[in-house]
């Protein structure tokens, strides 16, 4: 399916929150191929485990951690215990993908394997795709002006082999493989928990018939998406441009008719 | 340590971090922008009138005031860029889903016809004398979306209030921006031959104030972010502002030349208020993830098969 809505063969993330350890070795594989800059000096956030704090410039993937109070059963009842939540998160590469439809250079492109890249070379920074993406992922790198984010490792892609994260992940966490396999080893899986009775697990972005078209990296989580930092059910704006092109057409023309009348108008 | 609930939270969010990133663009660039864009765009559609009636000192002041703040425009946009050098990259595509795409093709079309139509005004060359009326004329049908299309390069975002005003805010800007530009016509016009400014001034202010009250009353949690912090005073001063401007101005502005002058700039700065303070509310609405978190929540809710 995947296939016939971008026309294409498309490849993707499984990012299987349930097995996450929390071990940033997608972050660190990330910074390390793709050569993406250090944030500066450590800056110890007191956030849990995490230091990185969002997707940025910078950080094209982020482990979030959070920590909840639970109940956890004990041989004598129940006990007040810690339940942790660690998912690693990353530019959805989304099918109906805002940045790319506003993006004016066409610096942001579709690449042949259905995901969404910046051309660092035509990118003159005009910001419109940081206010685009409705999951906050693309942003601008002060210090250069231009924008960056996650490219799902499009060198090596070309190249045939995966992306970076993908391959350091040490619990098979981030998947990386074909979309329409993905989803269906996915949906295999969530079944899987909900059976184990972890009722709460749901699937992230799978669905072709979201607000965004289904996005080429989704996520198996744990908790309600906001609770990692995630739009709950985001709709690219760029669905309504139609509407606001006619809009703005409208308004256009009453302006001039506004105009006109204040000229018709005179008596003097 | 567990994440953080804000004090009215229904949901909790990932240790009260935003969901969205703010938006790139410096207030003084871009809301500065949404001014000067409007001020043009407006006053040439009024110079072209002037002409057409044969009010010369209306349309000379009208020409210039577009040229001015369309070379004012292109001046913040381009230094709003972070990389300034590549502006020309703006023209590379032509792409409808853009919105700044399309108003790069826009503005390209209409800054010469500006400096066309103003040019007369300025070098006296029977060239351009011959040329200004037919480029006046271009310049305000494509004045008319410079001043509107700003509402969709806004709206065509994920920023909760910008996009969630996104039917009104066209109304709102062709409205502020016709206020202004009557307003300053009216400024610098002599009063026998301004009458049509300030009519439209007067107007256009009453449309623009209709537009953002039923802008602000749309019903979206997002319209709170106009009535909070700094937006709330831009928006209270806008307000005041334009409806202090347009009754000074239609009131008084016709018999004295000063509160035309009073009245016609008090219309800008309202204007300029009203875009400052969109901006800013826009801005906070990406830092608060309950403007993300709770709209997407009910309309899934809404949307979810009743059981
Ligand atoms: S998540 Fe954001 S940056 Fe990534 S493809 Fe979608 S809109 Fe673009
Ligand atoms: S900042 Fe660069 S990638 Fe983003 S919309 Fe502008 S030109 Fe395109």
């Amino acid at each position: 399916m995947s296939a016939v809505e971008l026309g294409m063969p498309r490849v993707g993330f499984f990012t299987d929150t349930s097995v996450c350890i929390g071990c940033k070795a997608c972050e660190v594989a990330c910074k390390e191929w793709n050569v993406v800059p250090a944030k500066g000096a450590l800056d110890l956030t007191g956030e849990s485990f995490d230091n990185t704090s969002e997707l940025s410039a910078d950080s094209w993937r982020h482990v979030a951690f959070i920590e909840q109070q639970v109940q956890t059963p004990t041989e004598t009842g129940s006990a007040e215990g810690v339940r942790w939540l660690m998912s690693s998160d990353v530019c959805k590469h989304c099918t109906h993908s805002a940045c790319l439809d506003v993006c004016p250079t066409g610096s942001l492109f579709r690449t042949e394997f259905g995901t969404v890249v910046v051309q660092q070379d035509i990118c003159n920074g005009c910001g419109y795709c940081v206010s685009a993406c409705p999951y906050g992922v693309i942003a601008q790198r002060e210090d250069d002006g231009r924008v960056f984010k996650c490219t799902m490792c499009y060198d090596r892609l070309k190249v045939g082999s995966e992306p970076a994260c993908a391959q350091a992940c040490p619990t098979q966490s981030i998947q990386f493989g074909d979309l329409d396999e993905l989803r269906g080893r996915a949906q295999a899986r969530v079944e899987e928990l909900h059976a184990a009775g972890q009722d709460k697990a749901r699937l992230y972005g799978e669905s072709p018939d979201d607000g965004v078209g289904g996005a080429g990296a989704f996520f198996l989580l744990l908790d309600e998406p906001e609770v990692y930092g995630l739009p709950p059910d985001p709709v690219v704006t760029t669905r309504d441009v139609g509407a606001m092109w006619r809009r703005a057409g409208a308004a256009a023309a009453t302006l001039l008719a506004g105009v006109a009348a204040a000229y018709l108008t005179d008596r003097g | 340590m567990s994440p953080r609930r804000g004090p009215q939270e229904e949901f909790t969010s990932y240790y009260g971090r935003p969901i969205l990133k703010p938006p790139t663009w410096a207030p003084l660039d871009i809301a500065g922008y949404l001014f000067a864009g409007g001020l043009a765009g407006a006053s040439s559609a009024l110079a072209a009138g002037a002409e057409l009636t044969g009010r010369s000192a209306l349309a000379r002041a009208t020409r210039l005031t577009a040229l001015g703040a369309i070379g004012v425009s292109f001046v913040a946009l381009v230094h709003d860029l972070g990389r300034p050098a590549r502006f020309v990259n703006m023209l590379r595509v032509a792409k409808p889903t853009s919105p700044m795409s399309m108003g790069s093709w826009l503005l390209s079309a209409y800054a010469p016809l500006v400096g066309l139509a103003a040019g007369a005004e300025l070098v006296p060359l029977p060239v351009l004398r011959r040329v200004a009326p037919t480029a006046g004329r271009g310049a305000a049908v494509l004045g008319a979306g410079v001043a509107t299309y700003t509402a969709v390069l806004i709206g065509d975002t994920a920023v909760p209030t910008w996009h969630d005003a996104h039917r009104h805010l066209p109304f709102v800007f062709a409205g502020s921006a016709a206020a202004s530009a009557g307003g300053v016509a009216s400024a610098l016009t002599p009063l026998a031959q301004s009458a049509p400014a300030r009519r439209l001034a007067v107007a256009a202010a009453a449309a623009e104030l209709v537009a953002t009250t039923a802008m602000e009353r749309s019903g979206h949690l997002s319209m709170e972010t106009l009535h909070e912090g700094r937006a709330r005073t831009l928006m209270t001063s806008a307000k005041g502002l334009t409806g202090g401007g347009a009754l000074v101005l239609g009131a008084l502005g016709g018999r004295y030349r000063a509160a035309a002058a009073v009245g016609g700039l008090a219309l800008a700065a309202g204007s300029v208020c009203l875009r400052f303070g969109i901006f800013e509310a826009g801005r906070e609405s990406t830092i608060d993830p309950k403007y993300v978190v709770q709209p997407q929540r009910e309309a899934m809710r809404s949307q979810a098969p009743v059981a």
